[in-house]
């Protein structure tokens, strides 16, 4: 700790927006950085805590206290190291983590963490930016083959660290480009998609070999793969969105928000048009769903010249401000405004849609109700419409952006004819991340569910662990099996 | 009971400690008699309260006397037999303990009979030794042996006396050190009973299990006419055990001991090691004969007793013997002639010094003589009478002279010798016995040609650097981490200190960790509790010395040859330069020396058997070496690479060391070590422990070149503020356990060993207690090649985080994490119990994952378990619950009467740590509530206790040690000290303060029992408590204190601790509550003690498991700190240290404090959330109370951890050993002792009357006399007392010992006579005089009038002393005024605040740590600077206004008579120039602040 006192004396302080006005005409990023001697400043404050509870909140368990206090001597390049011992790709999630790692912050106590998230995103800036991210090949090869399954941050992490260990890593892609959610999930505005076009570059240098294009299960079958791979990870994600099947819902102008989050992300990426556009230009938009695809829909509709955008959210407005003392240091409940959210848009809680009304086969308008929470015959709360609070709300674009239910259960998973958890998931356990079939292997949000970035470069680093650790306990096995 | 128990469970009868009361009367001019004996049996009864006894009171520990042989006693015996008994000198006495048993008496003394006779002398004949065993203990009877002496002529074959005693000693040795093994071999088991107490034709002993009172009647003999001598020595022993044993009662054969020698494992492991050097011109081939030099399992004063033994045999005259034994603190001592110390440096190189405190009387029948340890740290009071006595004793008064007879009164000062010589008639004083020696020899010439210190070697070739590509791998392969770099290196190489850190320890031991821990973690250092003092080694470093002697050490008989050539290094750590220096040295020094690298690596990919035959062939080539005429090994590992792994050093280190001891070849050679995997204190203690000499860390001062990243000055310095942090580490380990030396402390062994296979420590570090078994080479090797591997793996090239400190998830484990702390918080804060059994089963499930050691405890749940309805209330558990003590000033107000107000609602304990207490909490407040601690703490600094603390409480602790850092003192910096702290503790704002590491007025154990005896006598309605920490030996202890008549006892673990501790004493020192407690239960109920005193387990305790094991362990009561810490609001930061808590608890800022958050309810949420789960568990064990549960051992079973991969060697059956007895296993609230208080009862009559004036006689045995008034005064007057001159008593004659102790404002002691140890000790406001009778024939200003530490804590009031004091005069005086005539050393030690006048001289080491008060000494002869401490922080400065120092002079010439202060007053515009006034700096620069705010607030 350069200085013990740091968080008393030192005010936090944070990257800023740039001004909404501005940012909404373009689709750069919405965060203007903060000039790194401020940053360094920043991370003064933090405490080197006995207990470094930002380290086990986050799902990475980055070295935040370790890489702080070098930040703080202004050591950046082994900053870089440490910060890239437990994170291969801090430049993403230095910028769409949810940072639960500043809500765990011994400082949150009292509403001033740590910059920790800052921090993070100017050390991988600054570390790219200085030519300090450089390819690291494995010194010796192993000749081991192994197939990824998605080449989302679950399948880049997995497939990276076992580059890296010197085995050979083949990840399959069914779009055409490389990314997965961060490609065409995530819009411009918050993670530029030539931070990914970089990242791939370096893993391609470390011998990584990226076949997009290749739907695993539809092109190729996963028994295919076996015969030329020593294993295979199913690094997919949960791509099943959540429906809302009321009268109405076969209407035109209703849509998942990852379809309409897709084509405006190629749209913006200069690619060709896939299918009919779905654009805001002008129109009532409505998205169900108060999360953060949900943000990401009513910025890009605001980009797009939405006439109008109003989210709704089934759940009751959260309180403004959490109970610290019963919350922290967990991820609390509480209202938040995204980027997205101060751009423009009308925010309804406690919302039920019961009905889409149209004309003409479009969508024009959504019949909603108050919704109430109430003790159900098992005791588990229910919600239910409050009686007459019924209410329309014009709409010509609907988005839902309620969620996923797990992965799609064509393609890879039904190829792989693994067993699934009951919710759907493919079932493996955290410990050697196997599934019921022999050598495959299963990490990320198709094995998890629905989640952050983070968690899966979480799971792609510890799946890619317990491969390493299978294919050294057990050479045999994929030799015997190559002969085949 | 029929005999003393063996070692069983965690009990080891090795670990047993004694100290006493000793003393002798000697008729300086030889004329024997039998008064002279009679009163030497006087002394011993007045030295009864020295003593102890046991269960049965009847049962003392044993005492006994020595004698010169009573001639006319065995002539009138040699008639009566009809032998013929040669003259005196040519016959000797046997003192013998048969056997009871017949068949082996005869046996025994058979074997006696043919080695007088295979001796070439006469067996004379047996003589039956009359007793009379009326009035013994059973238990003594039973053990009684038959008393014989035979009588033994001297034979033909040898010329002299000296040569009979030699023969005597052979005879002697042959006889008894095979008797254990015969005793086996034919089957005679009580064989092994017979014991010679003396075997001399000078000398004779009587001893045995008999009380004080007893021994002239037991032994008719003593009582005979016949029976006469001209010296008597005398000795009762105050024991640990109440096992009775008549062997273990001195005198012994030459000496008699009060005090323990503390690296006694050490001394006779190097004694033995002399086997093959060791050759003697007068005892040729007889000292073969007399191996083992020193059997294991005797005690330290019996193995002391054996080294003089054979040093006298020798040919050593008794006084060099024990100079040689016990030296004075002669390194950096400007003070001492060069000769002398010459001659102790020369020996230096000879004999280890045996270190410890200690007052040794020693006698060989011609001479008889004392001599103190080099600190002073127990008392011995002489004095000389007009016809020609000289009495000693522990303390004065112990025989009824008169005073007009007394021509001197003084003390035994600290390393000095007080000798009588019988043949010469006359005393021979300290500086005649010492020069005469030192200068029978050129002691500094043959030093000057022999002695080489490495610094003066000419430099030698550059050491080999590591390229920076390969530093990283080694670091890896060595176990390196970032946290090592962060926490250790880089602030040890930029402050030059050992890292700070604090909140304990909440990590696994090393053998139960899943990480690849280094040897060393296995290793838990031992320190001081009770039975002897630690020292401090900053301010008392005029003991202390690093300097170690490198390779073969000279014959220890062959004394005369001044030839022997000797390496000396100022301090062990060897630089990369230093340690070429040696590599090469048998160029440099033209062959003297020898060296030889051992390699001390094995290859990668072998496994324990390869380890073990690189360990075996490291030990082949040091014997090959040796044999080779090398005297100098260098063990290595240098060799580490991607194909070789270091063997761990420690390893290395004694398993040469060992083998050498073992082939007789260690003393040949010196052992020095060079290794990357040393880098921290603890480290080199554990190599210095197992026997090296030196210790060269090359990664270390490669790594810490690297972090100068590429400065070579800034690199430089930063290897050399490294050594020094190291050495003022290594001392501060070493001064824990009361070492001074490092030749001491090398090869000592002083540690315990956690987790270590027995055949594993048995092989490699001999001697090394063992407290649960466990690994053995095959995990070692897989932890080191764990290691090894990950540094040569390619994924990362970094270093691993750590999180040994700090918490990371892939480093070593917690048990407060993340969800721990958010679950209790949660659940606390909103009382939600599910919060509480997600928190429980966190905690309960890390145990099982083998965090702590009861996980792998089981409760063995009973079949058919009670409805949890049946068992008692939680309202009834909590009662038991207790927090840790907390000082206000370490945590912040807000905290501290947060906890005292939870405790108090649901009537359990707070406590208030050291530090005292603002007297605003001792009232109710409106609500009912109570902030006051009902648990007060007295620690060694004494802050704030006043009597009027003491009286407001229900239970007083004295606090021996603390988990975080046993051994050590405190030290709270100035800029904490703001006006509140300072005012509850009685001292400055903006002074630091420094708590000493040990109670001054405990340097051994039955000291303890005194300050048990004075705080009884202030709170007579309190218990009293004593806090001790696990370690090895805890059980004996606890039973001492038990026999101190203690009524409480905590043993705490290492894990617990708040506060700021080093980090090598967090981490390494002390061992788990569950083995302390486990083997305190046992000693305790096989000691038939366990009823008398209530066992409190602390340190670490969290869930209603972890109070459920420590109750079935043995505890009645639970004392739990971070816990209730962390439910009020801690979050672990580990920052208490820094003032910079965020939750506002360890801090004193007041913005900080503000973010305090915790609430009463929040803490009791939690202990009833802790009562309720205990309840289950209750329950489902089918018990309905705790007292039901308490030392229940049945009810738990160990888990074996078969499935882990280190842990599976444990072996936790020991700590659910169930001794055989049929007493009580838990707390039985045995009726406390009635304190007689006499004097004190006449005062508390008259207190309510007014003036009131008393006199009375006073005697040695009326002890703490004022202390049971004073408390009775602050019962009723608060600390404020009296008006000054209420009450008044005069009393004559000696006083015993903390005369006036916590005296309160209003009374005055008169004293005509003189005082012992603690005179004044936390005087609280009253006045103490003590003067000679005015018809004295002496000086008073030359003669002892108050003995050692006196004003010990004292925090207000007046002492005129007409005479000089002993050592440590005023220690940390808070504001006590008081005029002494002349003092010992370390005068105003950590002295606060208060003013101290000395007219006369003072010892050594004044105001050493004293940062508070003013001190006038008077210095005519201008000696006076000389005196003055190194480290001393203060002003020295002519009088300017010298006023308030007349009119004190004036005052004490009043009420003392003195007639130095006459002289002195008459002379005064001269004499006030010869003052010189002593003031702290800081104290000045803080009253200088204060007088500023003071102005600025009147201005205001």
């Amino acid at each position: 700790m350069t200085n013990p006192t740091g968080f008393l004396t030192i005010e936090r302080r944070d990257r800023t927006y740039r001004p909404a006005k501005e940012r909404v005409h373009d689709y750069q990023d919405v965060v203007a950085p903060l000039p790194d001697a401020e940053v360094r400043r920043q991370a003064e404050r933090c405490m080197d805590c006995g207990v470094p509870f930002c380290h086990s909140g986050c799902p990475v368990n980055n070295l935040i206290p370790e890489w702080n206090d070098l930040v703080s001597r202004d050591d950046w390049r082994n900053a870089l190291d440490r910060l890239h011992k437990t994170n291969n790709f801090p430049e993403f999630t230095g910028r769409v983590c949810p940072a639960p790692c500043e809500a765990a912050c011994t400082l949150n106590i009292d509403d001033n963490p740590v910059t920790i998230k800052t921090v993070e995103c100017e050390i991988i800036d600054r570390g790219f930016s200085e030519g300090w991210v450089k390819p690291r090949m494995a010194p010796h090869g192993t000749g081991k083959r192994i197939a990824v399954v998605g080449s989302g941050p679950a399948g880049l992490a997995c497939a990276q660290q076992l580059a890296r260990m010197g085995h050979a890593p083949t990840v399959f892609e069914k779009a055409d480009r490389i990314g997965g959610l961060l490609r065409y999930g995530i819009p411009d505005f918050k993670l530029d998609k030539s931070l990914i076009d970089r990242r791939i570059a370096q893993m391609e240098a470390e011998g990584v070999i990226f076949r997009p294009n290749m739907h695993v299960g539809v092109d190729v079958s996963i028994d295919r793969i076996l015969d030329d791979y020593h294993l295979v990870v199913l690094a997919g994600g949960a791509e099943q969105p959540r429906d809302l099947p009321v009268q109405g819902r076969e209407l035109s102008g209703i849509h998942f928000a990852m379809e309409y989050l897709t084509l405006s992300n190629r749209r913006v990426a200069g690619l060709p048009e896939q299918g009919e556009p779905i654009l805001a230009t002008g129109k009532h938009v409505i998205v169900i769903g108060g999360g953060d695809t949900g943000s990401d829909c009513i910025g890009t509709a605001n980009r797009q010249g939405a006439a109008s955008v109003t989210q709704l959210e089934i759940m009751p407005q959260p309180p403004m401000r959490e109970n610290k003392a019963l919350s922290w240091p967990l991820w609390p409940l509480k209202l938040r405004t995204s980027s997205s959210h101060e751009e423009g848009v009308e925010r309804e809680f406690a919302v039920l849609t019961t009905e889409f009304a149209g004309k003409d086969g479009q969508v024009t308008a959504l019949k909603c109700a108050r919704a109430e929470f109430v003790d159900g015959p098992d005791g588990r709360k229910v919600i239910q419409p409050v009686s007459a609070s019924e209410f329309e709300l014009k709409a010509d674009l609907v988005l839902f952006a309620m969620g996923f239910t797990g992965p799609r259960q064509d393609g890879a998973v039904a190829s792989a004819a693994v067993e699934l958890s009951p919710q759907g998931n493919v079932k493996a356990a955290t410990d050697d991340y196997r599934t019921s079939r022999d050598r495959v292997f299963a990490c990320g949000d198709m094995r998890r569910g629905q989640s952050l970035v983070v968690w899966a470069i979480r799971e792609g680093r510890e799946c890619a662990a317990a491969v390493g650790a299978w294919l050294q306990a057990e050479p045999k096995q994929p030799e015997a099996a190559l002969v085949r | 009971m029929t005999t003393p128990p063996v070692k069983q469970g965690l009990y080891d009868p090795a670990n047993e400690r004694d100290s006493c009361g000793m003393g002798f009367v000697v008729h300086v001019k030889n004329e024997r008699s039998n008064a002279l004996i009679q009163q030497g049996l006087q002394i011993l009864i007045n030295l009864d309260h020295r003593g102890a006894r046991g269960a049965d009171p009847k049962l003392g520990d044993g005492c006994g006397c020595l004698i010169q042989i009573p001639d006319a006693l065995f002539r009138a015996w040699a008639e009566e037999q009809r032998v013929t008994l040669p003259s005196p000198g040519d016959y000797a006495v046997a003192m013998c303990f048969l056997p009871r048993e017949e068949g082996a008496r005869e046996v025994a003394k058979e074997r006696f009979e043919r080695f007088v006779r295979i001796e070439g002398q006469l067996l004379v004949g047996w003589r039956d030794v009359p007793t009379n065993p009326e009035g013994l203990a059973d238990a003594a009877i039973k053990q009684m042996p038959v008393v014989a002496q035979a009588v033994v002529a001297r034979g033909p074959n040898v010329k002299d006396q000296d040569a009979f005693e030699r023969k005597l000693l052979a005879i002697r040795k042959q006889t008894q050190n095979p008797l254990a093994d015969l005793a086996e071999k034919k089957d005679l088991p009580r064989l092994a009973d017979f014991y010679i107490p003396s075997f001399s034709s000078r000398t004779l002993v009587y001893k045995g299990m008999v009380l004080s009172d007893q021994l002239g009647t037991f032994y008719k003999d003593l009582t005979n006419p016949l029976v006469t001598s001209a010296l008597v020595m005398v000795h009762q022993r105050f024991s640990t055990n109440t096992f009775p044993s008549w062997k273990l009662a001195h005198p012994y054969r030459f000496i008699c001991h009060n005090g323990e020698i503390n690296t006694v494992r050490g001394n006779v492991n190097w004694m033995n090691a002399r086997r093959r050097t060791l050759e003697s011109p007068l005892l040729g081939a007889d000292l073969d004969k007399m191996w083992p030099l020193i059997p294991h399992g005797q005690s330290d004063t019996a193995s002391l007793d054996n080294a003089l033994e054979l040093l006298i045999a020798g040919g050593y005259p008794l006084a060099h013997a024990m100079m040689l034994l016990v030296p004075e603190a002669w390194a950096g001592n400007a003070q001492m002639d060069p000769k002398r110390r010459a001659f102790y440096e020369y020996y230096a190189a000879l004999m280890e010094p045996w270190d410890g405190p200690a007052a040794i009387a020693f006698t060989d029948g011609r001479q008889i003589g004392a001599t103190l340890d080099r600190n002073g740290l127990r008392p011995a009071r002489f004095c000389v009478t007009d016809d020609n006595l000289v009495i000693m004793a522990s303390e004065s008064g112990v025989l009824p002279i008169p005073e007009e007879k007394i021509v001197r009164k003084w003390r035994l000062q600290p390393g000095k010798m007080l000798l009588i010589d019988l043949e010469q008639g006359r005393i021979v004083d300290d500086a005649e016995v010492k020069s005469s020696l030192a200068e029978a020899a050129p002691y500094g010439d043959w030093l000057r040609d022999t002695q080489f210190n490495l610094k003066d070697l000419p430099a030698a070739a550059e050491p080999k650097t590591v390229a920076d590509d390969d530093l990283r791998l080694l670091q890896k392969a060595f176990g390196y981490t970032e946290e090592d770099m962060k926490y250790f290196l880089a602030p040890m190489a930029e402050g030059g200190d050992d890292p700070i850190g604090s909140m304990g320890t909440d990590t696994p031991v090393a053998v139960l960790s899943d990480k690849p821990r280094l040897l060393y973690d296995y290793f838990k250092q031992n320190f001081a509790q009770v039975t002897n003092p630690p020292i401090d080694p900053i301010r008392e470093s005029l003991v202390m010395s690093l300097v170690s002697m490198i390779g073969p050490r000279p014959n220890l008989l062959g004394h005369h040859a001044g030839t022997h050539k000797r390496l000396e290094v100022s301090q062990p750590i060897l630089s990369n330069q230093d340690l070429e220096k040696i590599r090469s040295i048998e160029e440099t020094l033209d062959g003297a020396f020898k060296t030889v690298t051992l390699d001390a690596t094995w290859p990668k990919g072998g496994d324990a058997q390869a380890l073990e035959a690189a360990v075996k062939r490291l030990c082949w080539e040091a014997t090959e070496a040796v044999l080779a005429d090398v005297n100098v090994l260098i063990v290595s590992d240098r060799g580490t690479s991607d194909n070789r792994i270091p063997i761990p050093m420690a390893l290395a280190t004694g398993a040469v060391h060992h083998h050498l001891i073992r082939q007789g070849l260690r003393m040949q050679t010196g052992l020095v070590v060079e290794t990357g995997e040393a880098r921290e204190v603890h480290h080199m203690c554990v190599l210095a422990g197992y026997g090296a000499e030196a210790i060269n860390p090359w990664l270390a001062f490669d790594t810490i070149g690297a972090l100068a990243g590429g400065d070579s000055a800034r690199a430089e310095a930063g290897k050399e503020k490294y050594v020094k942090a190291l050495g003022k580490g290594i001392l501060k380990v070493m001064s824990k356990m009361g070492i001074s030396t490092y030749q001491s402390y090398c090869g000592a062994q002083i540690f315990d060993s956690i987790g270590l296979g027995e055949q594993l420590v048995d092989t490699y570090f001999t001697g090394t207690s063992a407290s649960i078994d466990g690994v053995g080479l095959s995990e070692i090797a897989e932890e080191t090649a764990r290691r090894h591997r990950s540094a040569f793996a390619v994924e990362s090239t970094l270093l691993d985080s750590g999180g040994m400190w700090a918490q990371r998830v892939t480093g070593e484990a917690h048990a407060w994490t993340f969800d721990s702390i958010a679950n209790l918080q949660h659940a606390v804060r909103g009382a939600i119990p599910e919060k509480y059994r997600a928190f429980a089963a966190e905690i309960n499930e890390q145990s099982r994952r083998k965090l702590t050691l009861r996980g792998m405890l089981e409760f063995r749940t009973t079949a058919d378990p009670i409805s949890i309805e049946e068992v008692e209330p939680a309202t009834a558990i909590v009662k038991r619950f207790v927090t840790g003590a907390m000082s206000f000033g370490s945590i912040s107000r807000e905290a501290h009467t947060t906890l005292a107000i939870a405790m108090n609602r649901i009537g359990g304990k707070s406590n208030t740590g050291e530090g005292g207490e603002e007297p605003d909490r001792f009232r109710e407040l409106s609500n009912g509530d109570l902030m006051r601690s009902a648990i007060k703490q007295v620690a060694s600094g004494r802050f704030g206790v006043t009597a009027e603390y003491l009286i407001n409480s229900d239970e007083i602790q004295i606090k021996i040690a603390q988990g975080a850092k046993p051994g050590e003192g405190g030290q709270l910096p100035g800029h904490k000290v703001d006006r509140n702290i300072a005012a509850v503790r009685h001292s400055t704002p903006g002074v630091g303060l420094i708590s000493p590491p040990p109670h001054h007025d405990i340097y051994s154990i039955e000291d303890l029992a005194q300050l048990i005896f004075d705080l009884r006598h202030v709170n007579p309605a309190a218990r009293i408590s004593v806090k001790l920490v696990s370690e090895t030996g805890v059980g004996t202890v606890a039973a001492g204190v038990a026999k101190c008549t203690a009524d409480h006892i905590t043993i705490s673990g290492y894990e617990g601790g708040t506060g700021a501790s080093p980090l090598t004493s967090l981490l390494h020192a002390g061992l788990p509550w569950e083995i302390g407690l486990a083997e305190t239960q046992q000693t305790l109920v096989l000691n038939d003690l366990r009823g008398r005193v209530t066992l409190q387990a602390d340190g670490g305790l969290r869930t209603g498991r972890d109070v459920a094991i420590a109750a079935i362990l043995g505890a009645d009561e639970f004392g739990f700190a971070t816990a209730p810490l962390i439910a009020a609001g801690c979050i672990m930061m580990r920052k208490c240290h820094l003032n910079t808590c965020p939750v506002g608890i360890a801090t004193q800022d007041p913005v900080l404090r503000a973010r305090f958050t915790g609430a009463p309810e929040h803490v009791i949420n939690y202990f009833f959330f802790v009562a309720e789960e205990l309840r289950e568990i209750m329950a489902s064990l089918g018990v309905r109370t705790l007292d039901e549960m308490i030392g229940h051992v049945e009810l738990l079973r160990f888990v074996d951890p078969a499935d882990h991969w280190k842990a599976k060697g444990v072996d936790l059956d020991k700590l659910l050993y169930q001794p055989k007895r049929d007493g009580p296993r838990c707390s039985e609230n045995w009726p406390r002792r009635e304190v007689e208080a006499p004097i004190d009862d006449q005062l508390i009559a008259l207190l309510e009357q007014g003036p009131a004036f008393v006199e009375e006689p006073i005697g040695n045995v009326d002890r703490a006399v004022g202390a049971r008034l004073s408390g009775e005064i602050a019962k009723r007057y608060g600390h404020a007392g009296l008006p000054d001159g209420t009450l008044r008593a005069t009393l004559t004659g000696t006083a015993g010992q903390s005369f006036g102790a916590f005296l309160s404002r209003g009374v005055t002691l008169e004293l005509v006579g003189d005082a012992n140890d603690y005179a004044g000790k936390g005087l609280a406001g009253g006045t103490l005089i003590a003067r000679p009778p005015e018809d004295a024939p002496r000086e008073a200003g030359d003669n002892i009038i108050v003995g050692n530490t006196c004003l010990y804590g004292a925090i207000a009031g007046e002492a005129y002393f007409s005479g000089v004091a002993g050592e440590r005069f005023a220690v940390r005086n808070s504001g006590a005024t008081a005029v002494v005539e002349g003092a010992g050393d370390h005068c105003c030690e950590y002295m606060t605040g208060g003013t101290i006048v000395v007219l006369g001289h003072v010892g050594r080491n004044f105001a050493a740590g004293m940062s508070g008060g003013t001190a006038y000494v008077w210095d005519p002869e201008g000696r006076f600077m000389s005196c003055i401490s190194d480290g001393a922080q203060i002003a020295l400065d002519p009088v300017e206004d010298d006023g308030d120092l007349q009119a004190l002079v004036q005052r004490h010439f009043e009420l003392t008579g003195s007639k130095r202060a006459e002289a002195l007053l008459a002379d005064w515009r001269t004499v006030r120039k010869q003052f010189v006034q002593v003031m702290p700096h800081e104290y000045r620069r803080a009253l200088a602040e204060l007088e500023a705010e003071g102005t600025a607030i009147a201005a205001e």
